[in-house]
């Protein structure tokens, strides 16, 4: 049996009280979303945190929603409502291709996008879509809030942007009208970390691609993104043969370790066959818009 | 720290740790021994309750965060006027064998059905695909999630 060390808890009843719980029960004190990642460090007893404060009964931190050319995501959305959200089908199907591969139905029902974000595993599936799509991050503290590119939100392995004090809001990706996008993941069993995932937004203009963004999750991509094939794939028509070269710097990028999930090389090869499989796809979709 | 928690229509206060996990609640405190705990991990399933009508893995919540919402465990499925369909299917269709898993599977079964009452076998196997039965009996298990879709409540159910 694994229990928790002993812990205190308290339930925020609004981001504000959140915020003043996080600094009356000091630094060892943790927000909990799902629980998901941090319920089970906590029985393991990697984690230790002196206090929980709950965010769960936060509305205001919950839904998705279109605001001027952006997308929001509330940090408290469950990924159970991104795999249904009909704005998030309609724009960036990306996600509901992601969503389906992340845990099982019912962890999605707990398991939260902030949550996910913060938890900031090496091999979570939406640091890559949110790579891919290249939005911001919205990190509130008591003395205001401030936004973040996405792909400056990672330092590294389970490091964030967000600080003693703060916590993060929400989530924002800008409309692209005729993109496409697509996810490609491997997984051991239904429900496990990627081996190897890609996801990718491409828009087709003229016959060329006008913007594309790569986001590549558990292969040790730097800020799970690959802007050396963006760069290369920007400009040019989307030819198999560009996709594939945009798909091979891609892998060349990544720098994934052998674990239990499968050796290096396989990993960098899934790297470059599961982009070029999401860019085909995206490309078509754009295509199709 | 004193909590109230609803579990089958009934109000419990307890005073309890706040790292006390909810499976453990239900189980320990209340004595409802239908809610299985089994890896520990909230991979296997066989520990899913209904919170606020939605199944969640029990074994991976704190039964303080439960405080003030209403808990279903399978000891709830049976109404007035007998077994829950899905408690039907399962004997109709023999979904079980060593009956480990099956608490789980009936909680996150009514709760596909009642989502979508005309729920494929595809839809159920990616439904339960957060749930192991290591009888390997994922044949019959779907077969009685279908028994039960297939006879709602207040149909004539036949034992």
């Amino acid at each position: 049996m694994q229990t928790p060390a002993p812990v205190d808890y308290a339930r925020a009843t609004s981001v504000d009280h959140a915020l003043q719980l996080l600094e009356q029960h000091g630094e060892d004190a943790r927000v909990i979303a799902g629980g998901h990642s941090l319920i089970p460090m906590m029985r393991l007893r990697i984690a230790s945190p002196t206090t929980l404060i709950d965010l769960n009964d936060l509305d205001e931190l919950k839904g998705i929603r279109v605001e001027g050319n952006e997308i929001v995501i509330g940090a408290m959305t469950r990924h159970a409502e991104v795999l249904d959200s009909a704005i998030l089908a309609e724009h960036y199907p990306i996600f509901r291709e992601a969503e389906k591969l992340i845990a099982d139905p019912v962890v999605r029902n707990r398991g939260t996008v902030g949550g996910s974000m913060c938890q900031a595993d090496p091999s979570e599936d939406l640091s890559a879509v949110g790579s891919a799509l290249g939005g911001t991050v919205v990190i509130r503290s008591k003395s205001g809030s401030r936004t973040v590119p996405i792909r400056e939100f990672h330092f590294g392995p389970y490091m964030t942007q967000v600080a003693d004090g703060e916590i993060l809001t929400e989530v924002r990706f800008p409309i692209r009208p005729g993109a496409g996008s697509a996810y490609e993941k491997v997984e051991r069993r239904v429900g496990d970390w990627p081996v190897a995932s890609a996801g990718v937004f491409v828009v087709v203009r003229d016959g060329v691609v006008s913007d594309c963004g790569i986001g590549l999750t558990a292969v040790g991509a730097e800020h799970f993104s690959a802007p050396g094939a963006e760069e290369f794939l920007v400009g040019k028509a989307p030819t198999e043969e560009n996709l594939a070269q945009a798909a091979a710097i891609a892998a060349d990028s990544c720098s994934p370790v052998s674990d239990q999930r499968g050796p290096a090389d396989y990993k960098k090869h899934l790297a470059q066959e599961l982009t070029l499989r999401a860019l085909r796809r995206a490309v078509a979709a754009s295509q199709g818009a | 720290m004193d909590v109230t928690i609803n579990v089958n229509g009934t109000d419990y206060i307890r005073d309890i740790e706040p790292r006390m996990l909810l499976v453990h609640f239900i189980r320990e405190e209340l004595g409802l021994r239908g809610t299985h705990w089994g890896c520990d991990t909230s991979n296997c399933g066989t520990c899913v309750v209904w919170v606020d009508d939605e199944p969640v893995k029990s074994c991976t919540m704190l039964a303080v965060m439960a405080d003030g919402h209403r808990v279903k465990t399978v000891e709830g499925l049976e109404g007035p006027d007998g077994l829950d369909p899905i408690q039907q299917g399962f004997i109709e269709c023999h979904g079980l064998q060593c009956g480990f898993c099956t608490p789980g599977m009936m909680m996150t079964g009514r709760w596909l059905i009642d989502k979508n009452p005309d729920i494929s076998e595809e839809e159920i196997r990616e439904g339960i695909s957060g749930q192991i039965c290591r009888c390997t009996g994922y044949k019959n298990i779907v077969e009685a999630i279908r028994w039960a879709a297939e006879h709602p409540k207040g149909s004539e159910v036949t034992a």
